[in-house]
């Protein structure tokens, strides 16, 4: 739930968007000319897949090497230009999970390294435990740059024929395709009815200030909103459908050609790809 | 970004590193294989609306997922969306709906990861639609045509998704060895069964509305058309392993980590390969202290070199771009 942490009240989105377009609050795409957002889609994919491959195939406590992967990654982002604050921010939206993994530090065995007492209960952090945790912190912080990396530098028309060439059914690539051009404006339809419901008094944010009705009553309102947006999206639907049909849709999905892959492309994927191999490899020889 | 970040108290979208490669490359092949076959039943059952119809219903979950309520102290409900959409559009069609909703999450907004895709689309695509459809498809069979069977329905087939859902997750997390199971599916569990009330309070508001407004939307018809006896099964089946395998999980989780040890993702159970050949040292490197130290100066370096050649190649760009 992404978006839920990018928005706050339906009232801050509205005083935002009054400036700013709706494609610019949403997108994550970062328009840029630098030598990352050029790079073939393709090939950013089949390198960011290898790249989270690799990383979780790294073993428990290679440090050595998790700091050679973010200095990959680091790389990659001076070179998008995207900004190594943005690409921060975002991953931090990242972090919350983290804390499924906590308790590894007390319950993997090993010499103990502190006591915790949390009244009853006595527990013993490990240092293998401990080594456990931030090896799966680490490892998913340097994954989530990663693919912050491929959103902020490519575009989704990109990033179908990305799609495409590692062969998602085009009938699901077709349906992404079709999410992604309504997607701004179902986020529309919602921010409406927020805004409705706020000046009707129905939600509140601000501390202090008591929200109106009681939670149940809440959760049937926002039902109510969510019944009215598939009513809406149910119709526009047809409407998409009959357009489709008039303009001669007859249910197959036609593509252009994906264009070729150059002998540069080639070569940064086998390059990339043999640092990743390497890194691997010594990481397994050493920690494995 | 834009405003002061709230907290979702989901964690449901796993992200990367979280789940062992075994784990991962297992439940990609499930779910592989059963979004092909929903793509086929729903080409076969919808044809050429299909595009349109998936695509747009894909989008209003992903914005209803905006949607929320507060309920004290800053906490707040909202959609996920799996037995809405398995009710309105059937079992098939909810799984490509959400397949939708999911990869989008994790290649565009980083909502989960890529590897582990395979993983969040089966925990929610394909389990809490499967479940969802069971739980609704019963009790509105039970109640016979009644008003309270699509309300009642609607409310536990929501919740029992979010819950089963989460279970799915807990014991992904477990086999893999990143959360132990006597901890984690208890937690999961309990977090999920107060999370799930407010995903089925939600769903029970939408129902009312698309009942009063497009009762059409939620006769059988439309269940029956693309349901089928085997998502009834495998709902039935998701529901019982699970609720069977979690607290077993929990009760014993020496198990799992047998298992995870027995993949050797348990760094415990490891022994390195460099003890398993005798005097073995990596030439020049034979400290981990050392190592650590060399590998931060060389990337280090790395950073810096392209820092300097992309300041090099940006000063050079300007004079002749203006």
């Amino acid at each position: 739930m992404r978006l839920f942490l990018l928005l706050h009240t339906a009232g801050g989105i509205a005083n935002q968007l009054q400036d700013k377009m709706h494609v610019h609050f949403l997108d994550p795409y970062q328009p840029r000319f630098s030598l990352i957002h050029r790079l073939d889609p393709r090939v950013k994919l089949v390198l960011l897949i290898a790249f989270i491959l690799t990383t979780t195939l790294t073993p428990v406590g290679a440090w050595p090497v998790y700091i050679l992967l973010y200095a990959m990654i680091l790389s990659v982002i001076v070179l998008s230009e995207i900004g190594f604050s943005y690409v921060l921010k975002r991953a931090a939206l990242a972090v919350p999970f983290i804390l499924a993994a906590l308790p590894v530090i007390f319950t993997v065995k090993g010499p103990p390294l502190f006591n915790l007492e949390i009244g009853p209960w006595s527990l013993k952090a490990s240092q293998p435990g401990m080594e456990q945790f931030f090896s799966i912190a680490i490892k998913s912080w340097i994954s989530v740059q990663a693919a912050i990396i491929l959103g902020a530098t490519t575009t989704f028309p990109d990033m179908m024929i990305a799609m495409r060439a590692v062969h998602v059914p085009r009938l699901l690539v077709a349906i992404f395709g079709l999410m992604w051009r309504y997607l701004f404006v179902l986020v529309d339809e919602v921010l409406r009815l927020m805004r409705a419901r706020q000046a009707r008094s129905g939600h509140s944010d601000r501390p202090g200030l008591k929200p109106g009705g009681s939670a149940n009553w809440r959760a049937r309102v926002a039902g109510g909103m969510a019944g009215s947006l598939f009513i809406r999206a149910f119709e526009r639907s047809d409407r998409i459908y009959m357009a489709m049909v008039a303009r001669g849709y007859d249910g197959e999905v036609r593509t252009e050609p994906l264009p070729r892959v150059t002998s540069t492309s080639w070569l940064i994927l086998a390059f990339c790809l043999a640092i990743m191999i390497f890194l691997l490899l010594f990481a397994l020889l050493l920690w494995g | 970004m834009f405003a002061a970040p709230i907290f979702a108290p989901e964690p449901m979208h796993i992200p990367d590193g979280f789940l062992s490669v075994t784990v991962s490359i297992v439940l990609w092949l499930v779910t592989i294989v059963v979004v092909g076959y929903a793509l086929k039943r729903v080409n076969k059952d919808m044809g050429e609306r299909q595009v349109p119809l998936m695509g747009v219903l894909a989008a209003a979950i992903f914005a209803g997922q905006m949607l929320n309520f507060t309920v004290a102290g800053g906490t707040s409900g909202h959609l996920m969306g799996a037995a809405l959409a398995t009710i309105l559009v059937g079992p098939w069609a909810a799984v490509l709906v959400m397949t939708t909703v999911v990869s989008v999450q994790a290649l565009i907004f980083q909502d989960g990861g890529l590897l582990v895709l395979g993983a969040n689309i089966f925990n929610m695509g394909i389990i809490g639609v499967a479940v969802s459809y069971f739980v609704y498809s019963t009790l509105k069979s039970l109640a016979k045509g009644a008003r309270w069977g699509i309300f009642v329905g609607g409310f536990l087939s929501a919740w029992l998704s979010i819950f089963v859902a989460a279970l799915a997750v807990a014991l992904e997390l477990a086999a893999s060895g990143t959360s132990p199971a006597n901890i984690a599916v208890p937690a999961m569990a309990a977090v999920h069964a107060i999370i799930g009330i407010g995903e089925g309070l939600i769903t029970v508001g939408a129902l009312a509305l698309i009942y009063a407004a497009r009762p059409d939307l939620l006769t059988d018809a439309q269940v029956k058309k693309t349901g089928s006896i085997s998502v009834w099964v495998v709902g039935l089946i998701v529901a019982l392993a699970l609720a069977i395998a979690s607290p077993l999980a929990s009760a014993y989780p020496d198990g799992l980590e047998w298992v995870a040890e027995q993949r050797g993702f348990l760094d415990t159970a490891q022994e390195p390969i460099y003890k398993i050949i005798p005097d073995y040292v990596f030439p020049g490197i034979s400290n981990e202290v050392l190592a650590t130290i060399i590998a931060g100066i060389i990337g280090t370096l790395l950073v810096f070199a392209v820092v300097f050649v992309v300041a090099y190649s940006r000063r050079n760009r300007q004079p002749t771009s203006r």
